[in-house]
């Protein structure tokens, strides 16, 4: 009979508390503007996985009397670029590297990033100082004069631009990281933990990570619209990925000689560039706001 | 304000410092011996190592270093490998046009930016503030590399009206205040200008908004203050901030603008550094870099002196 009595009780499903994630997760679908936006994004990413699957002509393969057709000539839905590759399949192609050397820089940086800061943030004292020192130097300078420095410096490549971009975006990371764990590590539950015997370590895994990540997560996403538009300025600027690699930023480039002759079709790369940073950024607000993160 | 003014510029010498380590380990980072570009190939080994002492490259990074601040410290920045000229020359003039870009992209970006920004957060949740949210997001997200492009098709191809390259007729690289060089300014000016009217427009707005709730405002509508007046309240309020703002997108213009001299063929910093990347000329590289870093820590500088003349909270902390 006590059971029975009791059965009501445990019967608490509907009533259980959403968990924070889930919470966030929920905002965002109910967010017509994030979710169009992770459409496209979502879309981009696995056309550009899949582009070898889904019978594109050959991104490489150009020809001599079919350079610079407009968009819609038979056969090239989107025309051909200047050495009469199919720019269709560049296209999709190209958003390979793009993404891929437009996206990676802040996945590394926010790694790295976030372990610098909450070390600088939690340790404190010389350590913190040490570090926070040398990434104010980094502020010095404008993120596209850092980054073309750098590449600059280290030459072309794919390696060389996740290098220099990774670099770029490490320290406003960790700047935003250590004030986050400063500020976790002045609270009373710290001390507490502290006080059981706890070593820093533990402290840091079971107490500030998951009290820290989301703020940072959330600036860190505020970055890839930025580390895209460098990526591709990189390539642009022929320090990124080096020819025939079809990527947005260095198809910009070569069609620009083309201007005169099909200005249309050799703005298309910069649409690509233009869509995927916009999506990129609205998405990064939705997230902010369905997060209530302030910055 | 002189002892803040000090004290900042004394926080701002172990900047510099950085700086300066970080554009010497430029040259260290890149691949190859910076003696290849200078050599015969069939130098001898002996003829090698003279060279390497006569540049001082068989000494320790930090005795180099030294050596390299040194000569800075009178002015010289080495001679560009390319053209033979003095580093310094070359990188005055080249920031000079890149400045009379950056300034006239300000002028243009700023009081469209404050404008729009302030529309919207006096207009909270209007259809007019969500056009100006709208309009400040796709500024923030345009690859105005492109952008430039785009204007060049529309204004240069199809409509013929300005120039696409250069800074005056013929490829002229010296300035003057009249229209047939001012046409040259224009579009890589509004083409800069993009970036920073989204990011101005985005914090007036919030600045605006913010303030606007704010009791004093409360307070002075309801002892009979006109609006007018108020919103003067109010500007005063948000003009440190907004301030620091546009000191920041300043430098960042002047630095960002090395994408845009390329698509325009500007006769700027950006122009000079690019053709440095490409003829492999580090010297010049390491300068240019220098002189645009240490003129956006100058430019940080002077924003927060002006924004503790401004506001006088600020100089208490």
């Amino acid at each position: 009979m006590a059971l029975a009595e009791t059965e009501p009780m445990t019967d608490t499903k509907a009533a259980k508390p959403q968990s924070y994630w889930a919470g966030v997760g929920a905002r965002v679908v109910r967010d017509p503007v994030s979710m169009i936006c992770l459409a496209v994004v979502l879309l981009l990413i696995l056309s550009a996985i899949f582009a070898p699957y889904i019978g594109l002509p050959d991104p490489y393969k150009g020809s001599m009397i079919a350079r610079l057709k407009p968009l819609g000539t038979e056969g090239h839905l989107l025309g051909t670029d200047e050495q009469g590759r199919d720019m269709l399949a560049r296209l999709i192609y190209g958003g390979r590297l793009t993404l891929f050397i437009g996206l990676m820089p802040v996945v590394f940086a926010f790694f790295i990033g976030s372990a610098l800061g909450i070390v600088a943030g939690y340790v404190g004292g010389m350590t913190n100082t040490i570090i926070m020192r040398i990434v104010d130097v980094f502020f010095a300078f404008p993120s596209v004069l850092l980054a073309i420095a750098i590449s600059g410096a280290l030459g072309a490549g794919i390696v060389n631009s996740l290098v220099s971009l990774t670099i770029v975006f490490i320290p406003p990371i960790t700047r935003v990281a250590e004030a986050v764990t400063s500020g976790v590590r002045a609270l009373d539950y710290i001390d507490a933990a502290r006080a059981t015997g706890a070593n820093a370590l533990t402290v840091i895994r079971v107490h500030v990570i998951g009290n820290v990540l989301s703020p940072i997560f959330v600036y860190a996403t505020s970055l890839t619209s930025v580390c895209m538009i460098l990526a591709a300025g990189l390539s642009f600027l022929g320090i990124g990925v080096r020819p025939p690699e079809p990527e947005w930023g260095l198809m910009l480039n070569t069609l620009r000689s083309a201007i005169y002759i099909n200005p249309w079709l050799s703005a298309l790369p910069g649409v690509m560039i233009f869509v995927t940073s916009l999506c990129l950024n609205l998405l990064s607000d939705g997230l902010r706001s369905a997060m209530n993160v302030r910055d | 304000m002189l002892s803040y003014f000090l004290r900042r510029l004394i926080l701002v010498l172990p900047v510099a410092f950085g700086v300066s380590v970080i554009c010497f380990l430029l040259v260290q980072i890149a691949p190859g011996d910076p003696l290849t570009a200078i050599m015969p190939v069939d130098a001898t080994a002996e003829e090698q190592a003279a060279m390497r002492a006569a540049y001082g490259l068989d000494k320790p990074l930090p005795i180099q270093y030294a050596i390299w601040i040194g000569n800075l410290a009178q002015g010289d920045m080495g001679k560009s490998i390319a053209t033979g000229r003095p580093v310094a020359q070359e990188v005055f003039g080249a920031v000079q046009n890149s400045l009379l870009l950056a300034v006239s992209a300000a002028v243009i970006a700023f009081p469209i930016g404050i404008f729009l920004g302030f529309l919207a957060g006096y207009f909270r949740d209007t259809l007019l503030d969500r056009a100006v949210t709208a309009l400040s997001i796709t500024g923030v997200s345009v690859p105005n590399y492109w952008l430039g492009i785009v204007l060049v098709i529309i204004f240069s191809v199809n409509l013929g009206w300005l120039p696409s390259m250069g800074a005056g007729p013929g490829g002229s690289q010296s300035w003057a205040w009249d229209w047939l060089h001012m046409r040259h300014l224009i579009l890589p000016a509004v083409t800069l200008a993009v970036v920073p009217i989204g990011i101005v427009a985005r914090t007036v707005r919030a600045l605006a908004g913010d303030i606007l709730t704010m009791d004093f405002v409360q307070a002075l509508y309801a002892k009979g203050m006109s609006r007018g007046d108020v919103l003067r309240h109010v500007a005063r309020n948000a003009a440190a901030t907004a301030l620091s703002v546009m000191g920041l997108q300043l430098g960042y213009l002047l630095g960002g603008s090395i994408l845009i001299e390329t698509v325009f063929n500007w006769p700027g910093s950006g122009f000079l550094l690019s053709n440095a990347i490409f003829q492999r000329d580090l010297p010049l590289l390491q300068g240019t870099i220098l002189i645009l870093a240490l003129f956006f820590v100058a430019m940080n500088l002077i924003v927060d002196v002006a924004q503790a003349a401004i506001d006088p909270r600020i100089k208490r902390t």
